[in-house]
């Protein structure tokens, strides 16, 4: 019990129940105190789990450190050895960034989790039209919470492997600030908590994009949403700048910039978005919680406000976010195939340089999203213009891919399939992009299901499927044991169709009109068998991510061991033995070589120091 | 060169195997306006091109994965080639000036759409949690749908009673969200006699879903006819009128009239009825009850629903003519 107890994360949901309390209590004294209705929820609630965050924080030991140093007190330098305390180490306040990025990565596969069960439940409230078993109100909480409990798990899922292989990749003995990291992963976990809880504290209708006037008006947990989501921005802003400096200052000797290993250019290229525009669309949440505890008038055109403002502070962060989802996925695709083609990665330079040039067009077009919001008409032609040049870096990406396959000698791996996968679909989701950025056609698509399996598609393909790739093959590295194939390739067959027929089914309804985040619609309208495909196809794909659990628990319990280069891998994490020692290389890397050297006799990318 | 040959032919194949089978099976819905023509060539220009491209890449990809697949017991590494510039600069350069072309296509498309006729109809929207109101103000008089003659461009002249709302008819191809606090136009020029529905696109709340209006566009001569029938009930019977204005401000959205329960409460038998309110008090729906409940919605409450549901600003809206045309219609369902 004693043991129990001592866990960071028990620690840690124990001060924040307490913390909460505090809050709650201190607002209702002070309100007692000014001689007002002691008891008013909404600021309590909110005041509440802002010190449930803050306390959690205390709870789970990121700040001791830090509480030491302004305490005038001293902390040891020396990286602490853990390995002693086995899996203990993973529920605790770990500052090695491979525990830290196995925790992002658990977190993320629980949210996904939990997302995934939420659209199942509308999806299924949709196969028929009227209402089945969920209000109005249940379907738009639910559809909201769908979209921002993804997006957050993804956000976190991209710092789990950039948290793990960043390091790795670049042969550092872990990130450049350790404490910062691990108080970059543990903001995310109250942060969760509270967004979940607008679940339980009247749901809220907007959709993740928390429009004002709507979001002012709505329940209760609208305000958890906001404060959830801001909480967040944190993790994603912090991680992001230890990134950027691990990069700048711990790359291991002769690892000049166009000898990085090309994950880490997409590393960079996201970490640049995260790092300079989070701050807007906490900003934007920000004041729509003041406007709602505070009666501030930031949005409100009686107050002289104006609501296309938050649209455009919402999207200043939001498309550029969509860039922070893919970037990595598509710098996982780059990195796999030259391992699975066993040749170059085809014109390497322009490979690294079209993320950046996607990341920095990307801040260029967020008003591609407002085109039919009633912004200033004459925006409307630079940002149709802007948003189609995103086609070219992003085509320069598709072409290399293509070219690194060609005259390889390919062999199909599960990772490899989810890699093939990702290209296919993430194809998908650039062709349907097009439509929606001239201001003409996009006239008809905005809003409707066609924007919805647009975005899935380039979600699943720029992320999702490099994500399981990205399991798939460093899954040996993590753990000494390799996934089963037969399971992981029955994954990919059962995910993949799903997925394919879930997105053209949306696209098809969409441009017939059919709009998107309605809880019903009409049967008139002879859409009930394309929603009865997608349904099917949603729990399709389900039981794919089901497979892959069982796959883990079954490779948990008596999985092949791998302690080799598994896939005969150039790059310097896979010419050490599995799983990762503590402070990853006992020698120092030595970059050598190019890195995607396939099929060149002698050569070699990097050796240990005191090798020859 | 063999490879390049067998590639070009199948790509060429399947570009116009995908554009056959996209066009065949219909992607847009009905051409009702004069603003849709330039849109849906542009979609045509739009389908050609999907075809071509994603025929393209996956062409070669599937290609390369059958006949560079690693045959059974094959050792080796593929071919080491690290790259090409001028072809890195081609697959640049190409794709740059496609792109400068569709947006100078999309540039165009977007004018003809914003074309401005001088004598167009001007029609003026309220849209509001979960109601469309149209209103002609050449005309003197409002209604729950919204009349368009064919042929004619009309003005829409849309604003907003609360949150952000969004007009959008598929068959126009057009959509423009409606704004709090400002008036935003749209302009359409109906093509095709017909009836079509108007919904909301822009996620306003609970029953956005149902947040949905007729448009029926009929000829000229219809139209004069439609308007004139309006301008003779508004000054006849109080509960026809009455009738008029539920459906113009969308009372029947929240409150049936077949006993079936909504959002509010039922219409029928509602008059001179005992109602049992949310603290368990007992009153009679009568004149001045229903006249309450109107202006202020969260006074008294029914038992088994919601305050703060029903918009609180019909008091500055409706003029008390209205709201007693509107008790008289209540009436009527006794």
């Amino acid at each position: 019990m004693r043991k129990f107890f001592s866990l960071g994360l028990v620690r840690g949901l124990i001060w924040q129940v307490i913390g909460t309390a505090f809050g709650i209590g201190l607002v209702t004294g002070v309100r007692a105190l000014m001689r007002l209705p002691a008891w008013k929820a909404e600021p309590a609630v909110v005041v509440g789990a802002l010190f449930g965050a803050l306390f959690f924080l205390y709870g789970v030991g990121v700040l001791d450190d830090w509480l030491k140093w302004a305490n005038g007190e001293e902390t040891s330098d020396e990286e602490v050895d853990e390995t002693g305390l086995g899996r203990r180490r993973y529920f605790g306040a770990s500052q090695d960034h491979k525990v830290i990025g196995i925790q992002y990565l658990t977190l993320a596969l629980i949210l996904f989790t939990v997302g995934g069960t939420f659209a199942l439940i509308f999806r299924t409230e949709l196969v028929k039209p009227g209402m089945q078993f969920l209000t109005p109100l249940e379907y738009n909480t639910l559809m909201s919470l769908h979209g921002i409990v993804m997006i957050v798990g993804i956000l976190i899922g991209i710092s789990a492997f950039m948290n793990y292989t960043v390091p790795l990749l670049i042969g550092a003995r872990d990130m450049a600030f350790p404490r910062l990291n691990a108080f970059s992963f543990w903001i995310a976990v109250p942060a969760g908590i509270i967004l979940l809880s607008s679940l339980f504290l009247g749901g809220f209708d907007t959709g993740w994009t928390g429009y004002p006037p709507l979001s002012v008006r709505a329940p209760l947990g609208m305000q958890m949403f906001f404060l959830g989501v801001s909480l967040s921005s944190f993790s994603s802003i912090l991680s992001a700048l230890n990134i950027l400096a691990t990069v700048i200052r711990l790359r291991a000797k002769g690892m000049t910039p166009f000898r990085l290993p090309i994950f880490v250019w997409a590393a960079i290229a996201t970490s640049i978005i995260s790092l300079t525009a989070t701050q807007l669309i906490g900003l934007a949440f920000q004041m729509v919680m003041l406007e709602r505890l505070l009666g501030m008038g930031f949005f409100d055109p009686v107050k002289g406000g104006n609501p296309v403002l938050f649209e455009h502070l919402f999207w200043f962060y939001s498309h550029p976010a969509v860039y922070v989802f893919v970037l990595p996925g598509l710098g996982v695709i780059s990195e796999l195939l030259p391992v699975f083609v066993r040749k170059p990665l085809y014109g390497y330079k322009w490979v690294a340089m079209s993320s950046l040039g996607i990341a920095l067009t990307g801040f260029l077009v967020w008003g591609h999203h407002m085109f039919a919001s009633g912004m200033a008409e004459y925006l409307r032609e630079p940002f149709m213009y802007s948003t189609l040049l995103v086609a070219v870096p992003t085509g320069v990406k598709f072409f290399s891919w293509v070219a690194t396959i060609w005259k390889g000698k390919i062999s199909f791996p599960t990772p490899m399939l989810f890699v093939l996968g990702g290209i296919v679909v993430f194809l998908l989701g650039g062709l349907s992009g097009p439509p929606n950025a001239t201001v003409s056609t996009d006239l008809l698509l905005n809003n409707t299901y066609y924007i919805v399996g647009h975005f899935h598609d380039t979600l699943f393909g720029g992320y999702v499927f490099p994500f399981f790739a990205s399991i798939y093959y460093w899954w040996p590295k993590m753990t000494g044991k390799r996934l089963n194939e037969k399971l992981g390739k029955l994954h990919f067959w059962l995910m993949g169709p799903g997925m394919l027929i879930l997105t053209l089914a949306m696209m098809r309804v969409g441009l017939l009109g059919m709009r998107r985040r309605v809880a019903d619609y009409d049967p008139a309208l002879g859409f009930q068998s394309y929603h009865i495909a997608m349904t099917l196809s949603g729990y399709l794909v389900a039981l794919s991510i089901l497979i892959f659990f069982i796959n883990v628990f079954l490779t948990m319990k008596r999985g092949e061991v791998a302690l080799g280069n598994v896939w005969g891998s150039r790059s310097p994490e896979w010419q050490v033995a599995s799983p990762m020692p503590v402070h990853n290389y006992d020698k120092p890397v030595v970059v050598v070589g190019e890195p995607y050297d396939y099929g060149l006799p002698g050569s070699r990318y990097v050796k240990f120091e005191g090798e020859d | 060169m063999k490879h390049i040959f067998i590639i070009a032919i199948l790509v060429i194949a399947s570009t116009f195997a995908i554009h056959t089978g996209l066009s065949s099976i219909g992607l847009l819905p009905a051409q009702a306006s004069a603003q849709a023509v330039s849109i849906d060539q542009l979609f045509g220009i739009y389908t050609w091109a999907i075809a071509f491209v994603f025929s393209l890449i996956v062409v070669i990809l599937l290609y390369s994965l059958v006949v560079f697949r690693r045959r059974k017991g094959e050792t080796g590494e593929g071919a080491h080639i690290e790259g090409n510039t001028n072809l890195e600069i081609a697959w640049t350069v190409v794709p740059l000036l496609a792109v400068f072309y569709l947006a100078y296509l999309g540039g165009k498309s977007l004018g003809e759409t914003r074309r401005v006729d001088p004598s167009a109809m001007v029609v003026k929207v309220v849209a509001g949690q979960w109601y469309w109101q149209f209103q002609y103000p050449d005309y003197g008089f409002g209604s729950g749908d919204l009349y368009l003659p064919v042929g004619k461009q009309v003005d829409l002249q849309m604003t907003s009673n609360d949150v952000i709302h969004s007009f959008f008819v598929p068959e126009f191809r057009l959509k423009q969200d409606i704004l709090p606090g400002r008036t935003v136009d749209l302009r359409v020029t109906p093509t095709v006699i017909g009836s079509y529905k108007v919904s909301c696109a822009q996620l306003c709340g609970t029953n956005h879903a149902y947040m949905i209006a007729n448009v029926v566009v009929v000829s000229q001569a219809d139209f004069q006819a439609w308007v004139t029938k309006q301008l003779a009930t508004a000054s006849q019977d109080p509960a026809l009128h009455g009738l008029q204005l539920v459906q113009q401000f969308g009372c029947a959205v929240c409150h049936s009239v077949d006993g079936s329960k909504k959002v509010g409460p039922t219409w029928q038998h509602l008059y001179e009825s005992s109602v049992t309110l949310a603290d368990g008090t007992k009153v009679t729906a009568d004149d001045k009850y229903i006249s309450d409940s109107i202006i202020n919605p969260n006074l008294q409450i029914v038992k088994g629903f919601s305050p703060n549901v029903m918009p609180q600003t019909f008091g500055q809206t409706l003029d008390d003519s209205q709201i007693q045309a509107i008790i008289a219609y209540i009436e009527s369902l006794k």
